[in-house]
């Protein structure tokens, strides 16, 4: 009712202030992170933070012109946006640029432009596009496979570039689908698949063979009506035990060394003194400084452009992906937990939103850009304060960097638009 | 139930990023240390430590520059063959002490500066600085290390050694490799002497490179040069002091009475102070430390408690007037001893009998000092009480405690009262007569030398006395207020005349008649104390220690002396004479009496002391003959000069 009285802003002004903020204050961390002396000019587009100062400025022109575009012209286009996507991945293997082993960038002249960061609004928009078809029913096989190919096709050519850290980001359209209809046996198997996979890793296929089984017969003994036949849960065990053992020949055989040892660093399997030492300026090198810098900013930090570790530019790509770590430094625990404390807002603010859509096309966009947003700052925080193995993706609207901007720039606001226009549908 | 999975999933998300982060930060993090900063490079300046001077102004302790390497294990880059040969030949020492030291300084702290090789002489030092850029991890601190410009006064100026994590967890000013003092004025005075470092941030970047100063130097500051000192010591009675405590075991403590400056302290057998200095300090120290039959690291002038022996006797002397129950003309009977009833409590030598005050002291009569012992403590009905009041007068003179100088070392001594034999026998179940040893100096009573010779001065000073001290100046400060104050002792004035008039009768018709000093009045008494020690646990009983108290003139002193040699026999065999030489060499400058100062140089007492060690049985006392070594082929003056005071 308030919002058909404010005629003159529609938009969601709780998400918008959390955006602001969210830009304005990675703006300070990057300004902090990559200033080299004293700061004399702040737009020296020879720095990093003269330049995102630039794709800060050029991201406010994006937002008033996705805003002014008309709401359905997203849902019309969403298969043609989706298709310049997938034709934009295709062409960086013809015309595409090297950067630190992955060929995931466009040069055109001094700037490089990063397909893949527009590739997940095109494809939360063509996944919504699908979904939204009257004739789609998420409960059957058939549709949950087509859906499966719309994510599938751009996260095999990210693979395929040598970007396994965007790849899985896809995976947040699961959460997509399951509010969609998927059945809960997915999310049951799937979570299942996962303590298999860690546990296998960890206590070895053996144990873990072992722990499946008493779950298995306790089960059985519990449930006295609907008991099933013995064969079923044989048959569950061995699966579970051909799944940990599969997952622990890819993980010794099927990945890199440097993702291996990544693993082996974060379930701490690495027993060999004269190993870890040796990950300790490779692999490890990157967490043990990131956690170095966010404790050692204590409660209130040690203020703005006092971080002595960040000055001293001790955390690799700390502009970047690691940009949390300077927060941690400079900010301390009040910074850090401020920066949780939005992202945690604004992704809740979206799915309150989302479920309050007239339109299922608008709900699943925003679902999508919801699970996009959160899968980015849950891998990206869990990472830099080493809670999970090290996934190099960018923590949106912080890290440095303008296609990452821009990318969850228009994620966000073509959601905010079609936010703005549910009034106006029947 | 579908619409929450993903709500419920972000707020779990939250909260444990959010306790990961409080465990990180607030619970595991330590607040802000720049010290414990690795992004931050430290580095330290040192000050020169305070110079030391004698009273006389002569020089005794400098400086010397001096070079360690030091190590930050996290930043040492592997060194391959070729550099790790060069690299220990430079520093002198092998491939397994690298390793060893590397693994030692890892141990302590990865992150820290640990000392890797400290102490390098300044030709090693000039030769590795240029290659020093080739080894990452590796630096060279300055610092200055203590030059004496003496062979003496070991046991007064101590010494410096480094720091150990004990003092650094308690005074955080100091770094691993620092040096402290550790003995003597060293220790006492390391406050004034060290100054203050000063130190310079840095700001580091990953590659362990200098990227500019931590915020404009803001934080920088300067090292503060220490203060020089004078202490109180007379250099040249010290270094005569300590020649004529050679082949002997004791203390002297000679004091100006008149403002409680310790003119010399001396003990023996001592050592050369610049054994404790560089990279040898460590070998020596624990040598010297570990010497358990010498024990030259204890300082036998302040640390040793002695039974003081016929010196108390003056006290009790005092006390008795004070407490009225004895007049100066009172006699005793002595006969060969003090005799309670048909049995002796003590003996007593040949002299005249019976004898007043003036002739009790000159002839140290027990018998005469066990009787005035007992009036004093059967003045009332409880000896309890007599025994506290005689105690209080007594603890009047310094002695029974500490005496709250600037001396780094030092010990109570004791002085019983009541309470201490109500729990030694039960409440009230003792007498006088248990306890007349206290009347000769023996039984429980302790004193160490210089609380003796401060018991001396304030004889000598007729009834007050300065706390003992020996820091005469501060550059630039004034000394502590407490050493200007005169401490009163409970006995009137009035009654010291008559006391120092037997003391001085000691030179003139007593005990140490042999030794008087032409045109000085020296007032004294000789003391002959018994001691035992227990060999293979059986009570074994040894030659008595021979001991001295003087003080001189006898108007006006201007030195008083306490002389301690242990198992020297009796008070004028070896202490009385070692303490007239040395007032006679104090207010006279010179020494007249060559003989006697050359029977103290040839005799030695070394033989006395194997005695308990040599597993054989032995005599003592009277029974055995003095060893006479050659030593005086040279004169004292070229000894002396060797001592290099």
């Amino acid at each position: 009712m308030l919002r058909e009285n404010h005629r003159g802003f529609k938009f969601d002004w709780i998400i918008i202030i959390l955006f602001l903020l969210l830009v304005g204050f990675g703006y300070l961390n990057i300004l902090s992170a990559s200033h080299v002396g004293e700061v004399t000019n702040y737009f020296d587009t020879t720095q990093l933070y003269g330049k995102q100062l630039v794709f800060l400025g050029l991201t406010f022109v994006l937002v008033i012109l996705i805003l002014s575009f008309e709401a359905k012209f997203y849902e019309r286009f969403a298969s043609i946006i989706y298709l310049v996507a997938i034709l934009a991945l295709i062409g960086l293997f013809i015309f595409g640029k090297d950067v630190n082993g992955a060929r995931s960038w466009y040069g055109i002249g001094s700037m490089t432009i990063q397909p893949s960061e527009f590739a997940k609004f095109a494809t939360a928009l063509a996944v919504a596009k699908y979904i939204s078809d009257l004739q789609t029913n998420m409960q059957t096989l058939k549709d949950q496979l087509r859906v499966t190919a719309i994510i599938f096709i751009p996260a095999l050519l990210i693979l395929l570039q040598n970007d396994a850290g965007s790849t899985i980001v896809y995976l947040a359209f699961f959460f997509v689908f399951y509010r969609e209809g998927l059945q809960q046996i997915y999310l049951i198997i799937g979570l299942s698949l996962i303590v298999l996979a860690v546990l296998g890793l960890k206590f070895g296929v053996l144990i873990t063979g072992g722990g499946v089984a008493i779950v298995l017969i306790t089960t059985y003994f519990l449930r006295k009506k609907k008991r099933g036949s013995i064969l079923q849960y044989i048959l569950v065990l061995l699966i579970s035990v051909i799944f940990s053992y599969g997952v622990k020949l890819f993980y010794q055989h099927g990945i890199k060394p440097h993702q291996q040892n990544r693993i082996s660093l974060w379930l701490r399997l690495e027993k060999d003194p004269a190993k870890l030492e040796r990950m300790k300026k490779s692999e490890a090198y990157n967490l043990i400084q990131s956690e170095q810098a966010i404790s050692s900013g204590g409660f209130s930090g040690k203020g703005f452009l006092e971080g002595t570790r960040t000055t001293g530019k001790f955390v690799p790509e700390q502009e970047t992906d690691y940009i949390f770590s300077t927060v941690g430094e400079e900010w301390g625990f009040l910074g850090t937990s401020f920066v949780v404390l939005i992202f945690v807002c604004l992704i809740i603010r979206i799915l309150y939103l989302a479920e309050a859509q007239k339109s299922q096309f608008s709900r699943v966009y925003g679902y999508g850009v919801a699970s996009i947003l959160f899968i980015h700052f849950t891998i990206n925080i869990g990472m830099v304060m080493g809670l999970i193995p090290t996934v190099g993706i960018p923590l949106p609207f912080f890290s440095y960097g303008g296609s990452g901007l821009w990318g969850f720039t228009i994620l966000l606001f073509i959601f905010v638009k079609l936010d703005s226009n549910k009034i106006n549908e029947w | 139930m579908r619409k929450l999975l993903l709500l419920v999933t972000v707020v779990l998300v939250g909260l444990v990023f959010i306790a990961r982060l409080f465990y990180l930060q607030v619970y595991n993090s330590s607040s802000y240390n720049i010290f414990e900063d690795t992004a931050i490079r430290k580095v330290y300046n040192y000050p020169k430590r305070g110079y030391v001077y004698d009273r006389n102004g002569k020089l005794l302790v400098a400086n010397q520059p001096s070079y360690d390497v030091m190590v930050i294990p996290r930043e040492v880059s592997p060194l391959d063959a070729l550099e790790l040969e060069e690299f220990c030949r430079l520093l002198k020492i092998t491939k397994e002490e690298y390793t060893k030291k590397l693994n030692k300084a890892r141990n302590y702290s990865p992150r820290l500066p640990s000392p890797f090789v400290p102490q390098l002489s300044k030709t090693d030092y000039a030769v590795l600085q240029e290659k020093m850029r080739k080894f990452e991890g590796f630096y060279i601190q300055k610092r200055s290390l203590r030059f004496y410009q003496t062979s003496i006064g070991a046991n007064v100026l101590g010494d410096l050694g480094e720091v150990n994590r004990r003092i650094i967890k308690r005074q955080p000013y100091y770094k691993l490799g620092d040096l402290i003092g550790k003995q003597g004025i060293e220790l006492s005075y390391e406050d004034v002497l060290r100054g203050v470092k000063g130190i310079k941030f840095i700001q580091k970047d990953r590659h362990n490179k200098n990227i500019g100063p931590y915020k404009d130097g803001r934080y920088d500051t300067l090292p503060k040069p220490g203060k020089d000192i004078t202490i109180t010591i007379d250099s040249e009675l010290q270094a005569y002091g300590e020649l004529l405590m050679k082949h002997k075991r004791g203390g002297i403590v000679a004091l100006d009475p008149q403002s409680g400056e310790i003119l010399a302290m001396v003990t023996g057998p001592s050592y050369n102070p610049n054994l404790l200095v560089g990279r040898e300090r460590n070998k020596n120290f624990s040598r010297l430390f570990r010497d358990t039959i010498n024990m030259p690291t204890f300082d036998r002038g302040l640390q040793a408690q002695y039974p003081p022996g016929s010196p108390f006797k003056v006290i009790n002397a005092l006390i008795g007037l004070q407490e009225e129950v004895v007049e100066i003309d009172d006699k005793f009977t002595c006969r060969m001893g003090y005799y309670y009833g048909s049995r002796r409590l003590t003996g007593c030598h040949h002299h005249r009998s019976p004898v007043d005050m003036n002739e009790g002291i000159a002839q140290s009569c027990n018998a005469y000092f066990v009787n005035v012992y007992r009036r004093i403590v059967d003045k009332y009905d409880d000896a309890g009480k007599g025994m506290n009041i005689w105690s209080e007068h007594a603890k009047s003179f310094g002695l029974g405690n500490y005496l709250n100088n600037d001396l780094s070392v030092g010990r109570k001594g004791r002085i019983p009262d009541g309470d201490y034999y109500d729990r030694q026998y039960g409440d009230n179940r003792w007498g006088s007569t248990y306890i007349v040893s206290n009347a000769i100096g023996q039984g429980e009573v302790e004193a160490t030398p210089i609380q003796l010779a401060n018991m001396a001065a304030a004889i000598g000073n007729r009834g007050y006395y300065y706390t003992p001290h020996i820091i005469k100046s501060i550059e630039g400060d004034t000394i502590p207020k407490k050493f200007k104050i005169p401490h009163h002792t409970t006995i009137d004035k009035r009654h010291f005349e008559p006391v120092i008039e037997g003391m001085f009768d000691v030179y003139n018709k007593g005990t140490a008649q042999s030794l008087r000093v032409p045109g000085i009045e020296i007032c004294g008494k000789t003391g002959t104390a018994e001691n035992f020690v227990k060999i293979d646990s059986v009570k074994t009983q040894l030659t008595d220690h021979s001991i001295f108290v003087a003080f001189a003139p006898k108007d006006n002193p201007k030195i008083a002396i306490a002389v301690f040699v242990e198992n020297g026999y009796w008070g004028s065999r070896f202490a009385g004479r070692m303490a007239s030489l040395m007032i006679e060499k104090y207010i006279k400058g010179h020494i007249t009496r060559t003989d006697l100062e050359k029977w103290i140089l040839t005799h030695s007492l070394e033989n006395e002391y194997k005695k308990p060690y040599s597993d054989e049985p032995f005599k003592i006392n009277g029974e055995t003959t003095l060893q006479v070594i050659d030593e005086y082929s040279m004169d004292t003056d070229s000894q002396l000069q060797n001592l290099n005071y």
